[in-house]
């Protein structure tokens, strides 16, 4: 019987696709990254590492994400909770909170320019109450924590909802009965969610961490919208490399130097929230 | 003809032996129950005859063709699931008649089965239903229908009546034994419930760890168990068992009394009898009772009898009282007696 | 006894309170996410000079200008459409190759099945749209270049990890008992998927398909850096980010966000049951 075989018939078009659209080009990249004309060197990473723009958009992407991340995850475990006590209109509230996921993160650094640009909704409200006179331009050069400011609302605004479904996925997951005999414990509220909740989201928390962190590295249209070049973040520098300045050396070792990043704090997660061998659901 | 022929078959699932040497003929148009405890090989037994496992080593052999090669839908079986297996897409009509448009019937020929086998199984009201809305006893009639619908040579049901409650499934199993015996179809079913099997089956085949024990008609199966295991298996409550020691040629003690039995150069012996084989009488074994449950059609007793447990079934006029001394005199012909080291039974 | 009475209103009194604080907050977040996408709404709806004027009125003009002078743009047109055929093209793909992944992953045990899963989950924890840079070389090689199969090609990539681990778990949750079922009734292997698996798993497939549609139409770096003259609309609006006058960047934004907004919507039901679960 081809109950054998076929089983890799079956896996073969997606490792055959993802060897030479991911493996290959990764291993190109990583050319690319090591060379530089002929053989081995590490000048890229030290050119690179060592142009005046990398030290402000290594700080700028490590200050966005260590902003964002913490209040998303807070955000969205609050909202998780809030949405699995919901009977009425649940499916209505968890619809609403979760358009952010089909936005992409250029639309979302354009909606907040709407909001913070110079004849945006922002001046607009400040003028309506009386706050200011005319216009003022939120997102100059001479406002940098502004800039940093609208662009981690826009990001919280965007991102929030990735982890969000994943955390609702997780709670779901766990047996109501658990709650019910610590109540009958008599644990509080705050009690239950901190020694019955947020053990069991684990798993969940994991997850949401690693792609949120892994996401937060990528940040680069949203910086486009409305920083433009006055916020320099990783991605942004690997996509000026590319096309500005032509060097696409310096690129991939910029992008591996990114890679390793994700890889480290991903790593770092998982070894904080790893979860016992056998204590899950 | 739909003679079924298991010719040595072996199954092996990694380093596991879920089969040993399996050798059973199975008449056309017998009604065959593989019995066990859970594990015993008993499902994958079926799975390989119906070729949705194939055997290590082995044959199959279905009305005087080889099989073992061949896919399920080319061994003119049909099969009932445990979970029914009703597809959830389709009305009850379309599910009945599923193997029939795959066979490419006409239409009036797939109607006209459709409707005997759903009459047959008292569905007929439910053709344009959908599973959803079906009971777990209506979604069984349907999967039954669907299977009988093929006309098959053989039918196969892997414990369909295990998910029912208890009362539908005592009814369910008369229906069935009275569908499948008007039917002209050999049929093999899997049960743990020795209770179905001895009421269905024209041959019972108990199963203990990958092996066929015993193959033989229920009564047979009750009356002259061939191994310790049958014993005890079949029979509610099970069989008793007490050490016998030589006491002569033909003679052996037990519990003090002596009793005839097998001659034979043995230095032990495994003296069995059946709760309800026991009466109260003048000679015999002393026992004190201990623990009386009247069932209303009789009386259990759970009686000390030389230091073992031991039950017997008495009439339900009698007053038995914990405490109380017995003398238990077993019916001479349904004694029977066993080897403890092979555990098979002794003439 | 009054303690007791008081108490009782006391607590009573504070379980409103709180029933209106979390009532309020629902509210609040709802209109968190709500309000900025009303702001673009207003926007697009306004005229070119109202969306450039200060300050601006809170009720769109239902003015079709900034929308009518986004279609007419240089090259607006011809971006949407590339979104779209990219798009479409990343659907069908991911799904196609996807697909089967998924069911041998719930359906097979086989040798290399952890070292394939691991490969699916490589895929997800690296920065996907770097490898655009190197496949920009390879495809002016291959004549890929700034084609939108080679863009679909690489959004193909990074929806394959959801399609796999969605269809995954689509497939699992069939018991095989159905396919073996159909075995015996005449079906062979192909054809008890599609008579019996594949109508159960339509909505399913229906629903990642429609998923990968939204990742590959909101992908930016990776259409910035293999297109040029075939530009996706967010490519396009990406590139002229700098010189765009606002009511163009709004309407465009606007396009962005509204086919999403509905995809999303459809396949709602589906997101928690197979995101949730796909990630884990």
């Amino acid at each position: 019987m081809n109950a054998r075989t076929l089983p890799y018939i079956l896996i073969l078009p997606v490792t055959l696709f993802l060897c030479v659209f991911f493996l290959y080009p990764f291993v190109l990249v990583a050319q690319l990254a090591f060379t530089k004309g002929a053989g081995f060197t590490m000048d890229n990473f030290r050119e690179v590492v060592t142009y005046w723009k990398f030290p402000i958009s290594l700080k700028n992407t490590l200050l966005l994400a260590a902003l964002v991340v913490p209040i998303q995850l807070a955000l969205s475990l609050l909202m998780a909770t809030m949405v699995t006590k919901m009977k009425r209109g649940r499916d209505m509230v968890l619809y609403i909170w979760t358009i952010p996921l089909g936005i992409s993160d250029l639309a979302a650094g354009i909606i907040w320019l709407a909001i913070f640009e110079q004849s945006g909704f922002l001046n607009s409200m400040m003028n309506g109450l009386g706050l200011i006179e005319g216009p003022v331009n939120f997102l100059s050069y001479q406002n940098p924590v502004i800039i940093f400011v609208a662009i981690a609302l826009a990001e919280i605004w965007r991102a929030t909802a990735i982890m969000l479904v994943i955390l609702v996925a997780g709670i779901g997951l766990i047996p109501k009965e658990y709650y019910e005999a610590a109540e009958v414990f008599g644990a509080s509220p705050w009690k239950r969610f901190l020694r019955i909740t947020l053990p069991m989201l684990r798993p969940s928390l994991q997850t949401a961490l690693i792609l949120r962190v892994v996401l937060a590295f990528e940040v680069f249209a949203v910086v486009a919208a409305l920083g433009g070049t006055l916020f320099p973040v990783l991605m942004g520098e690997i996509y000026s490399y590319q096309f500005d300045l032509l060097n696409s050396n310096g690129a991939a070792a910029l992008a591996l130097i990114v890679l390793a990043f994700s890889i480290g704090f991903t790593l770092i997660i998982l070894r904080i929230l790893r979860v016992p061998k056998g204590a899950t659901i | 003809m739909a003679e079924i022929q298991i010719k040595k078959v072996a199954k092996q699932f990694g380093d596991y032996q879920a089969l040993h040497d399996i050798n059973l003929t199975i008449a056309d148009q017998e009604f065959m129950v593989l019995l066990g405890a859970s594990g015993c090989g008993k499902s994958t037994l079926l799975r390989i005859i119906a070729g949705l496992e194939t055997a290590t080593t082995g044959e199959v052999w279905i009305g005087g063709r080889r099989v073992d090669h061949l896919s399920p839908k080319d061994r003119g079986i049909a099969m009932v699931f445990q979970n029914y297996a009703v597809f959830p897409h389709l009305t009850v009509f379309e599910n009945i008649g599923f193997g029939l448009r795959m066979q490419k019937l006409p239409n009036d020929e797939v109607t006209r089965r459709v409707e005997r086998t759903a009459t047959l199984m008292h569905i007929e009201q439910l053709l344009k239903r959908y599973s959803g809305e079906l009971s777990g006893g209506q979604r069984q009639r349907v999967a039954v229908a669907r299977a009988l619908a093929m006309e098959p040579d053989v039918i196969l049901m892997d414990e369909p009546l295990s998910n029912l409650d208890a009362l539908l499934r005592m009814e369910m199993r008369a229906e069935l034994k009275g569908v499948l015996a008007d039917s002209n179809t050999t049929a093999i079913y899997v049960t743990h419930d020795q209770v179905e099997a001895m009421s269905m089956a024209d041959r019972i085949s108990v199963m203990h760890e990958g092996k066929i024990v015993q193959a033989a008609s229920p009564i047979a199966v009750y009356r002259d168990p061939a191994a310790e295991f049958v014993a005890s298996f079949i029979g509610n409550p099970p069989m008793n068992f007490l050490n016998a020691t030589p006491a002569g040629t033909g003679k052996w003690a037990v519990a003090g009394q002596e009793f005839d039995g097998p001659q034979t150069g043995a230095t032990a012996l495994q003296f069995a009898i059946r709760p309800e084989d026991m009466q109260l009488g003048d000679s015999g074994l002393t026992a004190t009772a201990r623990v009386v449950e009247p069932l209303g059609a009789h009386l259990l007793v759970t009686c000390d009898l030389d230091g073992n447990s031991f039950r017997a079934v008495l009439d339900s006029d009698l007053t038995v009282r914990p405490g109380d001394k017995l003398t238990l005199a077993p019916q001479p012909d349904r004694v029977r007696w066993f080897d403890p080291e092979t555990t098979l039974a002794v003439a | 006894m009054t303690d007791v009475a008081t108490n009782a209103t006391a607590t009573a009194s504070t379980r409103k309170a709180g029933h209106y604080v979390y009532a309020a907050s629902v509210f609040l977040l709802c209109a968190w996410i709500l309000v900025p996408l009303y702001f673009l709404l207003i926007n697009t709806l306004s005229s070119p000079e109202e969306v450039n004027s200060f300050p601006k009125s809170f009720i769109p003009a239902f003015n079709l200008g900034s929308l009518t002078f986004f279609a007419g743009f240089e090259g607006m047109m011809s971006a949407l459409k590339n979104s779209v055929v990219v798009a479409v093209m990343t659907m069908v793909l991911s799904i196609i190759i996807g697909a089967p992944a998924g069911y041998a992953l719930s359906r097979f045990d086989f040798r290399g099945k952890e070292l394939f899963r691991l490969l699916i989950l490589l895929t997800r924890a690296f920065p996907l749209p770097l490898l655009a840079l190197p496949l920009a070389v390879l495809f002016i090689q291959t004549g890929l270049d700034d084609t939108a199969f080679g863009l679909a090609l690489v959004h193909t990539t990074l929806a394959i990890p959801f399609a796999v681990l969605i269809t995954f778990s689509l497939f699992s949750g069939i018991p095989v008992e159905l396919e073996e079922a159909a075995w015996t009734l005449g079906c062979n292997r192909f054809t008890a998927f599609t008579k019996v698996i594949l109508p159960l798993v339509l909505p399913g497939i229906t629903a990642s398909a429609i998923f990968a549609f939204v990742i590959s139409w909101n992908e930016v770096f990776a259409a910035a850096v293999l297109t040029i003259e075939n530009r996706t609309l967010p490519a396009f609006l990406l590139q002229t980010l700098g010189e765009a006058p606002l009511h163009l960047k709004f309407a465009g934004g606007f396009i962005l966000v509204v086919p999403a907004l509905i995809f999303i919507f459809a396949v709602r039901k589906y997101l928690f049951a197979m995101w949730g679960i796909a990630n884990r």
